[in-house]
């Protein structure tokens, strides 16, 4: 990347930070939000599901920051949509600056919202009793590989944006590919009660790998498995969709 | 024409979309310094004429050079040579006048502080400083395609692209946006300006060119193109309303085509030179008197029917 293309990115990422200051609603969605579902699974489900909201947050924690964080990245493609339908785009494209500039500034924008709702349910998890296990360096590497899976993950809502007409398009389409996603896995609670063939799902999907790595790293337990499962998923999703993102970005605009 | 001695130049431009043909073999000459008008109705091929000269899209086949520089191998330059404002390219509606602003000289490569100084000196150039701290999606119609117009302007273009810059604007900031325009066009810069409105064109193109079905069906100066239809138009209006219907009898007789009775006016094409005249002469026989009588060019927006069949 030359100079002039992180410059540019830069500033695109900045442009879009700076739009939370003037839409009290963003901040609140990547905030108030991920912290209210944290609440109501601990003190609603906890008591049911573990012998104390206590002991069922030190479990749910890293599965409800996985489930926030696959939320987020539909962030992404509903931003460059937005930008795109609102011609925002447009301007952008006739100016003199370094061509994926746009897109990168977004991702860079969406990394930095994605690391503090991370830090903000962490701490708002500890608040309420969560205790990291591990250590430092484990709980960072936590921190990276939620991040880098996001980065990767967030190529799919690009796609999506990419291939249809509105924002709220990319919105339900992530909904109703999300919600299974994050429920029909070990993210909340143990698959060891569900159906069998539900268990088969569970198994792989990659909520499961990154909710069990980030547990691992978080509170301890097993941690080589799911973490090396994880970063080839995050590999998979990047090899998939980048390109295809790409292509339909090249094609659209 | 060459592609020095223009600041655009456009040949055999073809850009097809599925099935349909947006731009069927447009040629275009523009001088530096000077307005060139593209009229044409809705779904002309206008606006994907401009976005092939924008670099946006790349056209099918024919080519383009925009102060010399090809639009397609080399987009970067034609890039720093254009701005671009219209119904599509947009400023940031959740970012504020100043934001906005400081964020296009940043991507131009101005330092922090010049950026913030250039913004400045153009929102007050634009009278917008008292909303510059404001986010540009609250702006009026008129204050937002202002902003429109200084975001095109942070990096002092040579050329200005104008979609349709005063679409849905009332009078008064009509009239704003135009005066800026003729401003800029004092100042040298070449202005590319698209519109549905034939007085915009009138009054701001040296040049027209009207297209429509993807095609240039003519090409010349307000002046020329009134001409072209050849006919001028008689206008008249009577003393006494009473009178109406006698003065539209006498009109008719000098006519060339229908007779238009709309309120008290009546008006009808002319041909012969000596029009005029006799319509004096037989008003003056009849005993008919006429509070106000004028012989005209035709307006841009008969021509444009005559030339497309469509009223504009």
């Amino acid at each position: 990347m030359s100079t002039m293309a992180i410059r540019n990115t830069g500033t695109l990422a900045w442009r879009t930070l700076v739009q939370i200051k003037h839409n009290p609603f963003e901040l609140m969605d990547f905030s108030i939000q991920p912290v209210m579902f944290l609440l109501l699974f601990t003190y609603v489900f906890g008591g049911q599901l573990a012998r104390s909201p206590k002991e069922y947050l030190a479990f749910a924690l890293p599965g409800i920051i996985v489930q926030n964080l696959l939320f987020a990245t539909m962030n992404t493609g509903v931003g460059l949509n937005t930008d795109i339908n609102k011609g925002v785009f447009d301007r952008l494209r006739s100016l003199p600056i370094a061509r994926f500039s746009p897109l990168a500034g977004r991702i860079v924008a969406d990394v930095i919202k994605q690391a503090w709702a991370l830090l903000l349910l962490l701490a708002v998890g500890m608040a309420l009793g969560f205790r990291i296990g591990t250590g430092p360096l484990p709980a960072l590497g936590a921190f990276a590989l939620l991040l880098v899976f996001a980065v990767s993950a967030s190529w799919i809502s690009v796609l999506v944006a990419m291939l249809v007409d509105e924002p709220d398009k990319v919105q339900i389409f992530g909904f109703v590919l999300i919600f299974p996603l994050t429920f029909a896995s070990s993210a909340f609670v143990r698959p060891s009660t569900m159906p069998g063939w539900l268990q088969a799902f569970v198994e792989v999907n990659p909520t499961t790998v990154l909710a069990d790595a980030t547990r691992g790293l978080l509170t301890g337990g097993p941690v080589a498995g799911p973490v090396i499962h994880s970063l080839i998923w995050a590999a998979v999703l990047l090899a998939v969709f980048a390109p295809l993102s790409v292509r339909a970005f090249r094609r659209r605009i | 024409m060459s592609t020095d001695t223009n600041a655009i130049y456009a040949e055999g431009l073809v850009k097809r979309f599925g099935d349909t043909t947006a731009l069927a073999g447009v040629d275009l000459a523009v001088r530096p310094g000077t307005v060139l008008g593209l009229l044409g109705p809705n779904g002309a091929g206008k606006t994907t004429a401009v976005r092939v000269l924008a670099t946006l899209i790349r056209p099918d086949a024919g080519h383009a050079t925009i102060g010399g520089f090809d639009v397609v191998r080399q987009a970067h330059e034609v890039r720093s040579l254009i701005g671009l404002t219209g119904q599509y390219a947009s400023v940031d509606e959740q970012l504020t006048g100043t934001e906005n602003l400081i964020m296009i000289g940043r991507l131009l490569g101005l330092s922090r502080s010049s950026s913030r100084s250039t913004a400045r000196d153009l929102l007050s150039r634009f009278d917008l400083l008292d909303a510059a701290d404001r986010a540009a999606g609250k702006y009026s119609g008129g204050m937002r395609r202002r902003l429109d117009l200084a975001a095109s302007l942070v990096g002092n273009p040579r050329l200005l692209y104008l979609d349709e810059p005063t679409t849905g604007l009332d009078p008064r900031s009509r009239n704003e946006v135009w005066d800026i325009i003729r401003g800029l066009v004092t100042d040298g810069v070449t202005v590319l300006l698209t519109t549905q409105y034939l007085d915009e064109a009138d009054q701001l193109a040296d040049e027209i060119v009207v297209i429509d079905h993807g095609r240039v069906i003519a090409t010349g100066t307000p002046e020329q193109l009134k001409a072209r239809t050849g006919a001028q138009t008689v206008s008249a209006r009577p003393e006494l309303p009473d009178d109406l219907e006698k003065l539209a009898a006498e009109v008719r007789q000098v006519a060339s085509g229908p007779v238009d009775v709309r309120g008290d006016v009546v008006t009808a094409p002319v041909t012969d030179p000596s029009a005029l005249t006799a319509l004096v002469r037989r008003l003056d026989d009849a005993g008919l008197v006429v509070a106000e009588l004028a012989l005209r060019s035709p307006s841009l927006d008969e021509v444009f029917l005559s030339l497309t069949g469509v009223p504009a």
